[in-house]
């Protein structure tokens, strides 16, 4: 299989969904002429022209706004934020409009639009352009919340998500943009709400989403290797729809549970996953479900400290043996 | 640039829009005003009968603006407006007894109960709703016009704001983008003077319509007590959108007789004496019942039954929404995801609903 990064993995879904339904549209601001901000989109104007891949103004509650009504009249946007933390100046157009109007309308309105863009800290730009707001996005009936970890998944489920007839909140990673991931030649779809096991194992379940997946994947080889530890390693891929069977399965299994996310602790995704293993699985835990997150503040600048406050590696081992001490 | 040619000294009714309608097509304008102002007193007694929960902002006063307006509608124009939004909803067509039931919370209610009074649609009649969050649908409305150019349809969309709403940043937002992608809207700001108990001088610099000369766009002002004057002025916006695909700014001056919903009590910000100075010289009913009456469309005994009807109507729509049941808890859960509602075709997997 072709080797393709995370970033060509979605340019290659933006452009077999825009060769296969001439209502997709790609906007955003420096999408088209400067070929993306993380260059996701390069060549896309060249192949598609103006009409399909479009420039906006920095103006994201207008141009959000402006490409949900284009989806009630049967267009089908994949809008670009630059970065996910600029959602907050959309905010009104992405939770109340885009989440409402089927229901305000008593279903007679669809609102199939997909915004994607970065959402993640890690790379020193300081607290406004580090946000990570799958958990408040997933608070939104109405909405769908996507973060992919690999370029497999990141291409197979923003494909599904464009065909998605609900608003679809899609989260990807600047870190994660470059790594590089087999990718088959030939179409694809990964349905939305299907988890995926990245390692199995037998001592401890490792429940997690986007780049942290890939971090717990370095740290379980050295939990294998040093510590005997048999890390099993649940990615969610999709945190609204939730395919907590998947999660479940993995806990009656090993009976230990860490949930990792790079989200801050209250009221984050691993919060109500907490709760649902609690309530669905009691019987199976030999210990108390634990979380790491990123350390509970505003995202530090300081690059050498933001690497402590964010889940990473080493700060995963410890966790991961903490939890399996304390269920002994 | 303002457009001139809608002076307030031109004679309205001999503009070629208007010179087009027919005797039938001028009681039919009457008729909707009637019936918008008749349902609405309807709905208020509703209101003090605790039939209606949360807020009604009632539109009585403001009728030739609507009316007038949506009465130009072509198969391809769309109207999109804010939580104001009972006088559009009837002028667009939507038949009174689903309105009233959805005041009512009844299932039978157009947007299933599911709304309230702020939030009808219609998408069949090209009806965007009813929005809550002032301002916030002015996105929406550039966004339709942004898919009626894309798919190369012949249209123009209506995007309805109060005098308060052209503060808000996204309204400006949705201005720049329709200028610079040349969308056919016509921006109509419903200025009635006050925005709930702050009036315009309190809230705003400059006069609202000019500001669309930062962006470009054309920009028009007319009364909104005459729909003749309407017509004639939305016309020319609604044509240049539709033929030349180029946005615009329509002020039309307005008043509501009505607090601004039923939780105000209007007494600190207006006078009564303002309200009855109104009344008296502009009530937009009694001006186009005068004309039609000069032109000799009206006569006591039609004037009497079309308010007779008008008043029918609205009783039975009450009727029919106190008769109706209201949505179930189940129904709670409905209407809430396109997947989840038509699970033959649902693609996803997993979890959407958490309880
Ligand atoms: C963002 C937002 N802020 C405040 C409100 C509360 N509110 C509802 S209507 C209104 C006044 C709006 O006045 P205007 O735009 O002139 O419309 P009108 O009510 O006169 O039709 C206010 C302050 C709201 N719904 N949304
Ligand atoms: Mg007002």
């Amino acid at each position: 299989m072709p080797l393709i990064t995370y970033r060509e993995a979605i340019r290659h879904a933006l452009a077999e969904e825009l060769t296969r339904d001439p209502n997709v549209v790609v906007m955003g601001e420096e999408v088209a002429q400067f070929n993306g901000a993380y260059k996701v989109t390069e060549g896309l104007l060249e192949k598609f022209g103006p009409k399909r891949i479009v420039d906006t103004p920095i103006s994201e509650a207008g141009f959000i706004g402006l490409g949900l009504g284009a989806s009630m009249l049967g267009i089908r946007p994949v809008m670009e934020l630059m970065f996910w933390s600029f959602y907050s100046v959309a905010f009104d157009q992405v939770l109340n409009n885009a989440a409402n109007v089927r229901y305000m309308s008593g279903g007679q309105i669809n609102c199939p639009i997909v915004i994607r863009g970065p959402a993640n800290g890690g790379t020193n730009v300081g607290a406004t352009h580090s946000h990570t707001p799958e958990n408040v996005l997933a608070s939104h009936p109405g909405v769908k919340v996507v973060v992919p970890s690999t370029a497999y998944d990141a291409k197979g489920l923003l494909k599904s998500a464009i065909r998605d007839n609900d608003p679809v909140m899609f989260l990807e990673n600047t870190i994660l943009y470059g790594d590089k991931g087999e990718v088959p030649a030939e179409e694809y779809l990964i349905p939305l709400g299907l988890a995926d096991v990245k390692r199995a194992g037998t001592d401890l379940t490792i429940v997690t989403y986007g780049r942290p997946v890939i971090l717990s994947l370095a740290a379980a080889e050295v939990l294998q290797k040093e510590h005997n530890l048999s890390v099993e390693i649940v990615d969610l891929r999709s945190i609204r729809p939730l395919d907590i069977d998947t999660v479940l399965a993995s806990v009656r299994k090993t009976h230990r549970v860490l949930v990792v996310e790079e989200q801050k602790p209250f009221c984050g995704v691993g919060a109500q996953l907490t709760y649902m293993i609690q309530h669905e699985a009691f019987d199976d835990l030999d210990g108390p479900i634990a979380r790491l997150c990123t350390i509970d503040a505003p995202a530090i600048y300081s690059p050498p400290v933001e690497a402590e406050q964010l889940p990473n590696a080493r700060r995963i081992i410890e966790a991961a043996l903490a939890t399996v001490a304390g269920s002994q | 640039m303002k457009d001139e040619a809608s002076a307030p000294s031109a004679d309205h009714r001999q503009a070629p829009i208007n010179a087009a309608l027919d005797r039938g097509q001028k009681l039919g304008l009457y008729r909707t005003m009637v019936r918008i102002r008749r349902f609405e007193e309807r709905s208020l007694r509703a209101y003090q009968a605790k039939k209606i929960g949360g807020f009604l902002h009632l539109y009585i006063g403001q009728e030739a603006v609507a009316a007038g307006c949506c009465s130009l509608m072509g198969k391809n124009d769309h109207v999109i407006t804010a939580y104001r939004d009972h006088g559009h909803a009837i002028a667009v067509g939507m038949e009174l007894p689903p309105l009233m039931a959805e005041l009512y919370g009844k299932v039978t209610g157009c947007s299933k109960g599911k709304g309230g009074s702020m939030h009808f649609f219609d998408p069949a009649r090209n009806y965007w709703g009813g929005h809550g969050i002032v301002g916030g649908q002015i996105p929406l409305g550039t966004g339709l016009a942004y898919a009626l150019k894309y798919r190369g349809l012949k249209g123009a969309v209506m995007a309805f704001m109060g005098d308060g709403a052209v503060n808000q940043g996204a309204v400006h937002e949705a201005y720049n983008l329709a200028a610079l992608w040349e969308l056919p809207i016509v921006f109509v700001i419903e200025n009635n003077g006050y925005s709930m108990g702050t009036s315009q001088q309190r809230s705003s610099a400059g006069e609202l319509a000019k500001r669309a000369e930062g962006y470009d766009m054309p920009w028009g002002q007319c009364n909104g007590h005459d729909v003749y004057e309407v017509r004639a002025t939305m016309d020319k916006f609604l044509t240049l959108a539709r033929e030349r695909s180029r946005p615009s700014t329509v002020e039309i001056d307005t008043y509501r007789y009505r607090g601004h919903s039923v939780a105000d009590p209007d007494n600190t910000y207006r006078t009564k004496g303002e309200i009855e100075e109104y009344r008296r010289t502009k009530d937009p009913l009694q001006v186009f019942q005068t004309a039609l009456r000069a032109e000799g469309v009206l006569d006591d005994a039609l004037t009497e039954s079309i308010d007779a009807e008008a008043r029918a109507e609205s009783d039975h729509a009450a009727d029919f929404a106190e008769a109706s049941p209201f949505p179930t808890v189940a129904d709670i859960q409905q209407d809430v995801y396109w997947e989840t509602d038509n699970p033959a075709e649902r693609k996803s997997q997993g979890r959407l609903f958490f309880n």
